[in-house]
C-alpha cells in the first residue's frame, strides 16, 4: 500500500521534470513531452488503486487539513484521468498554440502548455482532499492561478486575451468572497476545520445568522467555480476564448473540484435553516438559464459553455437533495462525455471552425469523428444506455425521493431543451452537406483516446455496477444525510 | 433464446457499423430474430408465468438488473416486432445515401423495441425504448420527405419530453414502495403493489398516462404522429407506427393495470374522454386529409382509441382484445405504409387529386393495399375484426345494468361510429389511389418486385391467420391477464 500523500507529490515531481525537460532541451518533439506527461499521470492513476484510504488526523497540524477518504480517492482518479485526456488533446492543439506564440520553429513556450495542466491537476487533487477551509483556499488558488496562465496562453489571439482578463478579474473577485466568507465563519465558530465547525454549530451558542452569511459568501465564490447562476456570466466568453483543451479542463476539472468542495463545505451547515431552500433556488435558476440560453447558440464552444451551466444545474439538483453518490456519478459521466466532445472539437475546429455550421457533413468527411460526437451528444442529452442517462436517472431519483416538484419540472424543461440543442449538432453532422468534402485526418493517439471515452460512456450507461460499488464503500463523509433514502 | 432475439438486431447494427454489407447483414439479423421468435412461440408455455428468463444484476443496491423474460403478452409483441422488422428491412431496398447508416438506424429501432418488450426490469424497459429516439431523428431528418426537418424536430422533442415524464412516473412507482422492498423487477413489483397507497396510485397513474400517452399519440398529445409518419421513409414509418408506438400501450397493460388498480379506476373517466377524442375527433380529421401519407398517419392515431378502450375496460376480455388489436394494427398499418412508400417511390406524389387508377399498373400493390385497408376497417376474417369485437363486447358489458347506460356503454356506442368513419376514409383512399382513371405519365410504372411478395405474405398471412383462428392468439395472451387484473367495475 502506498501512503496517500505520495500521490500528489508524485504529480508535482512529474510536473517539475516536464518543466525542466521543456526548458533545457527545447528541441524535443512536443509529442514526446506530452506523451511522457500523459503516461506519467497514467502510472499515477494506476497507483491510486494501491493507496490506503487515510482519514484526516484529529490531532492538528498539516494532516488534519488533508483527508484521503474514498470520495477523495475517487475524485483524485477523476482529476488524473481528466488531465491525461487534456494532455492528449493538447497534442492536436499544438499548431494553433504555435501560430499565436508567433514562432513556428522553436518549441519555446510550449513547455508550460504541458506542465501547467499537471500542476493544476495537483491543485485539484489537493482540493478534493481538503477538509479545512485554509487548505481549501490554498489549493483553490493553486488551481486558479494555473488557469490564469493556461487560459491566456495564446495571448496574441484577441478573444483569448479577453477571456484571460475576464477570468482573472472575476476569479480574483470570487476568491475575495471566499476569503471573506471564511473569515465570517471563523469569526463565528473559531474554527477552520469543517468537522469542528459542524460541532461548533450544532452545539448551540453560535450566532447562526452570521454563520449563514459566511456560508453565503463562500457559496458566491464556489458558485463561480461551478458556474451556477447568477455567477455564470464569465462562462460563455471564457469558454469560447480559451484554448480548447483548456476549456475542456476548465469545464470538467474545475467544476468537479468545485462540487466536491461544495459538498464538503455544506455538510456542517445543513443544520442551519434555509440552506436547503437556497440551494433549490440556485439549482432552479441554473437549470433554466443554462438550458434556455443554450438554445440559440451557433458556436459549438459557446454552446458547450452554456451546456456546462445546464449540467451544473442538474448537479445542483443532486446537491439540493443531498445525494453525494448521484452527484459523483453524474460528474464522472459528465467528464467522459464533455471530454469526448471537446476532443472532437479540437480536431474539427482546426480544419473548419468552431461554428456548428462548420460540422456540416462531418459524417462524410470523417465517419469516426461524427460517430464520436454523436455518442457524446446523445450522452449529454441523456439518451438511455449512455453514462449521461444513468447520471440523470440517479439525480432525478433523488429529486423524486424528496418530492422536489419544482426541480423536477425545471429538469423536464431542461431535458427537452437539451434534446434540441445537442441534436442540432447531430443534424449538422448527418443531414447537412459540406461544401468541402476533404477527409479530416485523425491521429492514432486521439483515435485511441476517443475510443476509450466512448467505451467508458457506453459501459457506464449499460453496466454501472463497478462504479456504483466503488461509491458505496463504508466511509463516505461527503455523502450527505439524505442518501440513506435509497 | 430471448437474448438472441433481442441482441440479433443490435449485433447486426454493430456489424454494419464495422463494415459488413448493410442490406445482407440487416436481412440476416432480422431473419434470425424472426426465426428465433417463432421458435420461442412454439415452445412457449402459457400458464407458467414468465418464460425464458435470464438475469444479470446491474446495480444491486437499487435492485436493478438486466432481466429478460416473456409472458404471452410480451411474446406476442416480440412476434409483432420481429415480423414488422423483417418486412421493413425487406422493403427498405437500396438506399441512395449512406446505406449502412440507414440500416443501422432501422435495426436499432427494432432492437430497442424488442428489448423493451422482453425486459422484466423497469430501467431497461425504459432504456431500450429510448434507444429508438435518435435513429428516428436521423431517419426522418436524413431520408425523410416533405417538411422533414420540422417533423424530425417535432417528433424528437415530443417523444423526448414524453419519455422524460414517463421516467418520472416510473421512478415514482419505484419510490412509492417502502425503502426496504424497492425493486425495479416487474415480477416482484406485482406482488408488492398492494402496498402502494391509493392516492399514490392515482398520482403515478396520471403521470404514466401522460408519459405513455404522448408516446402512443393519445389525444391531445398526438400532433407529432401524422407529421412524423408522413415525412419518415416507409420502413421507419412501418416500424414506428407498427411497433414502437405499441410500447406505450404495452406499458399501460404491463404496469398500470396490474400495479395501480386504484389509479386506473380513479382516472377511467379521463381515459374514456381522451380516447373518444382519438376515435371521433381524429377520425373526422382523418377524413379531411388530402394526402395518403397524412391520412395513414392520422388513421394510426385514431386506431389507438380502440386499443385504449380495451385497456380502459380492465378486464380479461377487453385487455386480451386490446393486445390482439395492437398486434393486428401493427401488421395492417405496416402493410399500408409499405405500399404507400412504394407508390411514392414510383409516382413522386401522394396527393389524392394527382393519384388514381394505379391498380392497372400495380395490381399486386393494389391487392395488398386492399387487404390492408379492409383489415384496418375491421372486416371479418382479419385479426382486426376479432380484436375489435372483443374490445366492443367487453366494453359494452363493463358495468352493465339493465335499462341504464353508464360511461362505458356510451363510450362503446360512440366508438362504434369510429368503424364507419374508418370505412369512409379507407375506402376513399383506396378509390383515389388505385381506382378511377390513371394519368398517362404513369403508364410505364412497374409493379412491386416479385421478391417483395414474401414480406407481403408475412404481413397479410399474419392478419388472416389470427383473423380466422383468433383462439391461437387468445390462448397465449389471456393467461397473462387472468392472474393480474383486480379492478372492480365502476
Amino acid at each position: 500500500m502506498i501512503p496517500a500523500a505520495y500521490i500528489e507529490i508524485a504529480v508535482i515531481l512529474l510536473g517539475v521534470v516536464v518543466l525542466m525537460f521543456g526548458t533545457f532541451s527545447p528541441g524535443t518533439d512536443t509529442r514526446v513531452i506530452a506523451l511522457i506527461s500523459a503516461f506519467g499521470l497514467l502510472a499515477i492513476f494506476v497507483a491510486t488503486f494501491y493507496v490506503a484510504p487515510m482519514p484526516a488526523a484529529t490531532t492538528g497540524g498539516f494532516w488534519s487539513f488533508y483527508a484521503a477518504d474514498t470520495t477523495a480517492l475517487v475524485f483524485k482518479r477523476v482529476m488524473l484521468a481528466t488531465t491525461v485526456f487534456v494532455l492528449l488533446m493538447t497534442i492536436d492543439y499544438v499548431p494553433v498554440v504555435r501560430q499565436y506564440l508567433g514562432n513556428s520553429t522553436t518549441q519555446r513556450g510550449l513547455g508550460e502548455f504541458f506542465t501547467l495542466p499537471i500542476f493544476t491537476c495537483a491543485g485539484l487533487m489537493y482540493l478534493v482532499s481538503a477538509v479545512d477551509l485554509v487548505m481549501i483556499f490554498v489549493s483553490l488558488e493553486l488551481v486558479t492561478i494555473s488557469f490564469y496562465v493556461l487560459i491566456s496562453l495564446t495571448r496574441r489571439n484577441p478573444t483569448t486575451l479577453e477571456a484571460g482578463v475576464k477570468y482573472l478579474v472575476l476569479s480574483a473577485m470570487s476568491t475575495g468572497f471566499i476569503v471573506y466568507g471564511i473569515t465570517w465563519i471563523f469569526g463565528v465558530t473559531g474554527q477552520t476545520n469543517l468537522q469542528k465547525i459542524g460541532d461548533a454549530l450544532s452545539s448551540g451558542g453560535t450566532n447562526q445568522s452570521a454563520a449563514l452569511l459566511g456560508l453565503l459568501l463562500t457559496l458566491v465564490g464556489l458558485g463561480f467555480k461551478i458556474a451556477a447562476v447568477p455567477f455564470q456570466i464569465w462562462v460563455p466568453d471564457v469558454y469560447q476564448g480559451a484554448p480548447t483543451p483548456v476549456t475542456a479542463f476548465l469545464s470538467v476539472g474545475s467544476k468537479a473540484a468545485g462540487f466536491v468542495v461544495l459538498l464538503r463545505v455544506l455538510q456542517p451547515f445543513l443544520i442551519l435553516h434555509n440552506v436547503g431552500r437556497l440551494l433549490i433556488v440556485i439549482a432552479l435558476l441554473t437549470l433554466i438559464y443554462g438550458n434556455l440560453a443554450a438554445l440559440p447558440q451557433s458556436n459549438l464552444k459557446r454552446l458547450l459553455g452554456y451546456s456546462s451551466i445546464a449540467h451544473a444545474g442538474y448537479l445542483l439538483i443532486g446537491v439540493a437533495c443531498f445525494d453525494g453518490r448521484a452527484v459523483t456519478f453524474y460528474l464522472i459521466a459528465y467528464l467522459l462525455m464533455t471530454l469526448l466532445s471537446f476532443a472532437v472539437l479540437v480536431i474539427v475546429a482546426q480544419q473548419t471552425g468552431e461554428q456548428i455550421d462548420n460540422f456540416d457533413g462531418l459524417s462524410q468527411r470523417s465517419p469516426f469523428l461524427a460517430f464520436a460526437m454523436l455518442v457524446s451528444m446523445a450522452s449529454l442529452a441523456g439518451v438511455p444506455l449512455t453514462a449521461g442517462f444513468f447520471g440523470k436517472f440517479l439525480i432525478f431519483m433523488a429529486a423524486i425521493a424528496q418530492h422536489q416538484v419544482a426541480l423536477i419540472v425545471a429538469g423536464a424543461i431542461g431535458v427537452a431543451c437539451g434534446f434540441y440543442y445537442y441534436l442540432k449538432v447531430v443534424r449538422a453532422m448527418y443531414w447537412q452537406r459540406a461544401a468541402n468534402m476533404d477527409r479530416i485526418p485523425v491521429s492514432g493517439v486521439s483515435r485511441l483516446a476517443m475510443i476509450v471515452l466512448m467505451i467508458g460512456i457506453v459501459w457506464l450507461g449499460v453496466y454501472p455496477r463497478p462504479i456504483l460499488n466503488a461509491l458505496n464503500a463504508k466511509d463516505r463523509p461527503v455523502m450527505l444525510s439524505g442518501s440513506a433514502n435509497h | 433464446m430471448l437474448l438472441l432475439i433481442t441482441l440479433s438486431p443490435l449485433i447486426g447494427a454493430l456489424l454494419i457499423l464495422f463494415g459488413a454489407p448493410a442490406r445482407r447483414t440487416a436481412l440476416i439479423a432480422a431473419g434470425v430474430a424472426l426465426a428465433a421468435t417463432v421458435l420461442a412461440f412454439s415452445q412457449f408455455r402459457g400458464n407458467s408465468g414468465f418464460n425464458f428468463v435470464t438475469s444479470l444484476p446491474i446495480a444491486p443496491q437499487f435492485h436493478l438488473s438486466f432481466t429478460l423474460g416473456v409472458d404471452g403478452l410480451s411474446l406476442l409483441m416480440v412476434l409483432l416486432a420481429a415480423i414488422v422488422t423483417m418486412a421493413a428491412v425487406w422493403f427498405a431496398g437500396t438506399v441512395e445515401r449512406s446505406e449502412s447508416a440507414y440500416y443501422i438506424c432501422l435495426l436499432l429501432i427494432s432492437g430497442g423495441t424488442i428489448g423493451a418488450f422482453a425486459s422484466l426490469d423497469l430501467f431497461f424497459f425504459y432504456a431500450f425504448h429510448e434507444l429508438a429516439l435518435i435513429p428516428t431523428f436521423l431517419l426522418i431528418g436524413i431520408w425523410g420527405t416533405g417538411n422533414r426537418s420540422a417533423a424530425a424536430w417535432k417528433v424528437t422533442i415530443y417523444l423526448g419530453l414524453g419519455s422524460f415524464v414517463l421516467l418520472i412516473g416510473l421512478i415514482m412507482l419505484y419510490q412509492s414502495l417502502p425503502a426496504a422492498s424497492r425493486t425495479f423487477d416487474i415480477r416482484q413489483l406485482k406482488t408488492l403493489a398492494p402496498q402502494i397507497s391509493p392516492v399514490a396510485q392515482q398520482n403515478i397513474f396520471l403521470v404514466l398516462l401522460i408519459g405513455f400517452g404522448s408516446l402512443i399519440s393519445l389525444f391531445p398529445f398526438h400532433s407529432w404522429a401524422p407529421e412524423a409518419y408522413a415525412s419518415a421513409p416507409a420502413p421507419a414509418a412501418m416500424l414506428h407506427a407498427g411497433v414502437l408506438k405499441k410500447f406505450g400501450l404495452y406499458g399501460l397493460l404491463r404496469l398500470a393495470l396490474p400495479l395501480l388498480p386504484a389509479g386506473v379506476q380513479h382516472w377511467t373517466w379521463l381515459l374514456i374522454v381522451l380516447l373518444l377524442g382519438n376515435i371521433i375527433y381524429i377520425g373526422l380529421a382523418t377524413i379531411a386529409q388530402r394526402r395518403l401519407d397524412w391520412m395513414l398517419g392520422y388513421s394510426s392515431v385514431m386506431h389507438m382509441g380502440y386499443i385504449f378502450l380495451g385497456i380502459a375496460t380492465a378486464n380479461v376480455l377487453g385487455t386480451t382484445g386490446a393486445a390482439a388489436l395492437m398486434f393486428a394494427h401493427g401488421l395492417s398499418i405496416a402493410l399500408l405504409f409499405a405500399i404507400a412508400g412504394e407508390v411514392r417511390k414510383r409516382t413522386g406524389t401522394l396527393v389524392f387529386e394527382d393519384l388514381g387508377g394505379l391498380a392497372k399498373v400495380m395490381p399486386l400493390a393494389g391487392l395488398a393495399f386492399g387487404f390492408g385497408s379492409f383489415a384496418a376497417i375491421g372486416l371479418p376474417g382479419f385479426a382486426n375484426f376479432a380484436a375489435e369485437i372483443m374490445v366492443f363486447f367487453s366494453s359494452f358489458h363493463r358495468g352493465w345494468e339493465i335499462g341504464r347506460f353508464h360511461m362505458f356503454q356510451w363510450a362503446t356506442l360512440l366508438a362504434l361510429w369510429g368503424v364507419v368513419i374508418s370505412a369512409v376514409y379507407m375506402l376513399r383512399a383506396y378509390r383515389a389511389t388505385f381506382m378511377g382513371s390513371m394519368p398517362d405519365r404513369w403508364k410505364d410504372i412497374l409493379d412491386l418486385k416479385q421478391s417483395l411478395r414474401l414480406p407481403l405474405v408475412l404481413l397479410i398471412g399474419g392478419l388472416l391467420w389470427f383473423g380466422f383462428f383468433p383462439q391461437t392468439l387468445v390462448r397465449v395472451v389471456s393467461p397473462a391477464f387472468k392472474a393480474s387484473l383486480t379492478i372492480p367495475a365502476p
